[in-house]
């Protein structure tokens, strides 16, 4: 029944709405930031991690196989660092599968997608609209099974 | 069977130190604003949005980084001229009803509100029931 | 060893309970003599196999015997001693087997007690204590086994949480189960009564003693969990509408509407069906709050770390259970007919309008609790139900309640006479509208709503006084006269205006302490001063101190006023060694009109501190009232006249017996 539910698993209060307006500075070492504006015209993964995050480091391994083979443009929101070369440095030790990386230490990037722990990650169609959230680290599995065949539905729209 | 027990551990440690609030020192001086009237609505909506990784307390209450971050916020826009609906909307639309404390009148929240009027009101009826058959069969006896 | 020899008690605490329960019931419906019998020896045995087993749980965890799973992932060798016992009942399967502790104990006590009992009852009623055991011995048994070992043992444990570390919350547990727990032997004998086929004055007397001792430990418990959340949560909060907490206040409202229907019951021979209905009720919203706990549904500041399948075991036994309970009193309706009628005004329709309105207050409170995991297992998507919406429920519940409290007391059995009342209450009336429109003016305009509950405290007061007066005709008789009425008044109606004036208190303290209470939150240097309500805090130092299983930083404020108020308040924020979480420990001193509140915060990089400093009104009142409330029931359960049987012609084994 539903006895097995996670009573602290929220359901997205944003899919199938335009991301809100926000904008992320760059974290150290990378030129450009990103914000609502940067999803137009190409279909996109967002990915919330921190160095801090266990279950991150977990995922990571997917998510630098699908930069290598290019499968779907990530942007990463960089969230509530301690410090603003924590990031950075575990990105340099663990491998970079990023586009772009937003500096969220303020939970500005993370509020406007509705955000409550790491990793969390999003599928963001060509016209900016949120279309797809999971909660907790993406498996091989889902990515096979759900994420990756929404991110091609998306790309053909 | 090492690595469940090992596995149990991590577990229940985990879950034991989520499983209580963490020291409380909630709003901090250097997020008090210096408008005491704007100041007072931002504790007074703080007190209503939940802190969404804690158990149950209001973003208010609690010293975790996401209430902290989410009361800034609020101060915030409070500055930018919102209103406090507009505040709240502001977060309910990323977040949903789950974070507001107070449940929102909605179709599906109609029998949570409602709710405690109708048992009073079934109340209310059987005690008139009770009463009027009480005094019916008071009066059979009188007859008889 | 001894772990094996509590774990081999617990399996035979199963057996035994499978007797007790089932022989005794066989017995009272065939009258064989031998088998009711059979079941006080068997509820004896039960407590003692029970007491082996607990104990040797505990001698577990003060050995730190890290060998048992439970005490590795719950213990911790630096722990203090008392924390190392407290810990045995600070996780989920230690205190589940405190929890069939109890449920043993109080059917050992009726045991031992109840030999005024006519005997196919209280056959009847060991005989369902020992079926409720048995559902959950095997609860324990197959989901949560205290007793299970970690091979190989890990050389120390991984500490209890530094928040259960505390001597407040080390006796809450114990102190909450009593009492509801204790509603398991009020299910009992209504059961029982059911099987008989006899509800009946006789069996009010009978039931009253144990409602009283469950009563009375439940409201014990819940207040010493809110004065553990007062002083350790570190900002003077009490009670939070947590869905834990919710669980152990819906039995007290089911408790007490119980323990005032009763009485009717008993003097007039009504409200049977409310009666027995509350007696199923009060136990069943005790198991349900079992289930929550423990089964991982809500989200809760309690929640146990838990699974479904014990969720799912749990909710089966309360089906089971309470289904059945209510099967039987459909079936049974013709001998719930009372035979006492009365007037809409009077005492029993006082008391009967209690029940309605606690009723009300338990069912929108478990409404509330339930409600967001209704709206998730349905796939209706996610609300939260927080504090806002049952004060916006209850608060107007209980307005009704106090005033009726007042009231009825004065009012007589069967017709009252509300003028006549109402008349005695002109001075109680007359006090509190003056307290609560002086209170608004001078104290507050803007809060109408806590000069209303000052004024609610006042009435009640006053009419409980007015009531004791009436009763002892005070001023109106010579006061010789007056002396002797009070010598001879029963103890429990001593009981019963110890408990309302306790009441009064308690929501004075409660209005209080919500409305007024001032807070002020800065960063202090040594040196530095804060005013707060006229009281003067100087943060005179912070030192870096030592415990035994933490590091802390003390902060030491000096608080005067005017001239002859100079205390000192020590407030702490501390970490603990293995679980690097940080609690704080507020410094507290109590006034009669309040309590001054310090917590310590962090430092900030400029040598000051963040701290908060509060001024709490009346807090000490919530204390000192639910206090006198258990002290009522206690001096209530002392009533010779509870140990009287029905059957006057019976002779009490050995004189008093309780």
């Amino acid at each position: 029944m539903g006895l097995g539910r996670n009573p602290q698993e929220l359901p997205s209060a944003l899919i199938n709405t335009p991301v809100p307006t926000f904008q992320l500075p760059p974290i150290k070492g990378q030129k450009k930031g990103f914000s609502n504006l940067d999803f137009l015209g190409q279909v996109t993964l967002v990915n919330v991690f921190g160095s801090w995050c266990e279950a991150c480091r977990l995922e990571h391994d997917l998510l630098m196989n699908i930069s290598k083979k290019k499968l779907v443009p990530i942007f990463g929101i960089d969230w509530q660092e301690p410090n603003p070369m924590a990031g950075p440095a575990w990105l340099k030790r663990h491998g970079n599968p990023y586009t772009l990386v937003g500096n969220d230490p303020k939970s500005r990037g993370a509020i406007a997608f509705g955000v409550t722990k790491a990793p969390e990650s999003f599928l963001i169609d060509k016209t900016g609209v949120i279309r797809f959230k999971h909660t907790g680290r993406i498996t091989k599995a889902l990515w096979n099974e759900t994420v990756w065949p929404i991110v091609q539905e998306l790309k053909m729209q | 069977m090492k690595f469940t027990s090992l596995a149990l551990f991590f577990i229940v440690v985990a879950l034991s130190t989520t499983s209580f609030p963490p020291a409380t020192y909630a709003v901090d001086p250097s997020e008090i604003l210096d408008n005491p009237l704007l100041e007072k609505r931002a504790r007074h909506i703080s007190k209503d949005l939940r802190c969404l990784v804690c158990q149950n307390q209001s973003i208010d209450d609690s010293d975790a980084n996401l209430a902290r971050d989410l009361r800034i916020l609020v101060r915030e826009r409070l500055i930018m001229g919102d209103t406090d609906y507009q505040v709240i909307d502001y977060v309910v639309s990323r977040y949903g009803d789950f974070v507001l404390l107070r449940p929102p009148v909605k179709a599906i929240t109609a029998l949570l509100w409602l709710g405690p009027l109708i048992f009073a009101l079934i109340g209310v009826f059987s005690l008139i029931r009770y009463f009027w058959r009480q005094t019916a069969a008071a009066k059979n006896e009188d007859e008889i | 060893m001894i772990v094996e020899i509590g774990h081999f008690a617990l399996v035979m605490a199963l057996c035994i309970s499978a007797v007790q329960a089932t022989l005794p019931l066989f017995g009272a419906n065939t009258n064989n003599r031998a088998w009711m019998a059979l079941g006080s020896p068997a509820a004896l045995l039960q407590l003692l196999l029970l007491a082996i087993a607990f104990a040797a749980l505990t001698h577990a965890f003060v050995t730190s015997d890290f060998s048992v799973n439970l005490v590795a992932n719950n213990s911790h060798t630096l722990k203090p001693m008392l924390y190392k016992v407290s810990g045995v009942w600070g996780n989920h399967e230690g205190s589940m087997l405190m929890w069939v502790l109890i449920l043993a104990i109080y059917g050992a006590a009726v045991a031992i007690w109840g030999n005024n009992l006519r005997p196919t009852l209280k056959a009847r009623v060991l005989g369902i204590q020992g079926l409720l055991g048995f559902g959950f011995l095997l609860f324990i048994i197959f989901t949560s086994n205290p007793f299970e070992r970690l091979i190989p043992a890990p050389i120390n444990g991984q500490d209890l949480n530094p928040l259960l570390q505390d001597p407040g919350l080390a006796f809450h547990p114990p102190l909450l189960y009593l009492g509801y727990v204790g509603f398991s032997t009020t299910f009992s004998f209504a059961i029982a009564a059911l099987l008989e086929g006899r509800i009946d004055p006789a069996w009010a007397r009978w039931v009253r003693p144990w409602t009283l001792a469950a009563w009375g430990f439940l409201t014990g418990g819940i207040a010493l969990g809110s004065w553990w959340a007062y002083y350790e949560l570190g900002w003077g909060g009490w009670w939070f509408w947590d869905p834990v907490e919710n669980a152990s206040f819906m039995p007290w409202l089911a408790g007490t509407a119980l323990l005032h229907s009763a009485i009717v019951l008993e003097k007039r021979d009504s409200l049977k069906s409310w009666t027995i209905f509350l007696a199923i009720i009060a136990f069943a919203l005790s198991m349900l709050g079992t289930f929550l706990v423990r089964s991982g549904v809500i989200t809760s500041v309690h929640a146990f770390a838990s699974d479904p399948t014990r969720g799912v075991f749990i909710l089966g036994l309360l089906v089971v259970s309470v289904g059945s309970a209510f099967a039987l009193f459909a079936w049974r309706g013709p001998v719930l007919r009372g035979s006492g009628v009365f007037h809409p005004i009077s005492r029993e329709g006082g008391l009967l309008m209690n029940n309605f309105l606690l009723s009300v207050a338990a069912a929108s409170v478990l409404l509330g609790t339930l409600y967001p995991l209704f709206l998730d297992v349905l796939d209706l998507g996610k609300v939260s139900v927080g504090a806002p919406y049952f004060n916006s429920v209850f608060v107007p519940l209980m307005t009704p309640l106090i005033l009726i409290m007042g009231i009825g007391p004065l009012l007589n059995w069967k017709r009252g006479d509300a003028i006549i009342a109402l008349q005695k209450l002109k001075i109680a009336a007359a006090i509190a509208s003056i307290g609560a429109v002086t209170i608004w003016f001078v104290i507050d305009k803007a809060t109408v709503l806590a000069a209303f509950g000052i004024g609610l405290a006042l009435w009640l007061l006053i009419s409980t006084l007015t009531e004791l007066a009436n009763r002892i005709q005070l001023f109106r008789i010579p006061f010789f006269d007056t002396w002797r009425r009070i010598r001879h008044q029963p103890r429990s109606s001593w009981g019963m205006t110890l408990a309302h004036a306790g009441l009064a208190l308690a929501i004075a303290g409660m209005t209080a302490s919500s409305a007024w209470r001032v807070e002020a939150i800065q960063t202090m240097k040594p040196g530095d001063s804060v005013i707060i309500s006229g009281f003067n805090f100087t943060l005179r130092n912070v030192q870096n101190i030592k415990g035994p299983n933490y590091l802390a930083s003390r902060g030491v404020f000096d608080v005067r006023r005017k001239q002859s108020f100079n205390i000192t308040l020590e407030a702490e924020k501390r970490i603990y060694a293995v679980s690097r979480q940080p609690t704080t420990e507020a410094g507290i001193y109590s006034t009669f009109l309040g309590d001054l509140y310090a917590v310590i915060g962090d430092p900030d990089a400029k040598g000051g501190f963040i701290t908060r400093l509060y001024f709490n009104p009346l807090v000490s009142w919530m204390w000192v009232g639910t206090f006198l409330m258990v002290l009522g029931a206690g001096i209530s359960l002392s009533d010779r006249r509870h140990r009287v049987g029905a059957s006057a012609g019976r002779k009490v084994p050995g004189g008093v017996t309780a």
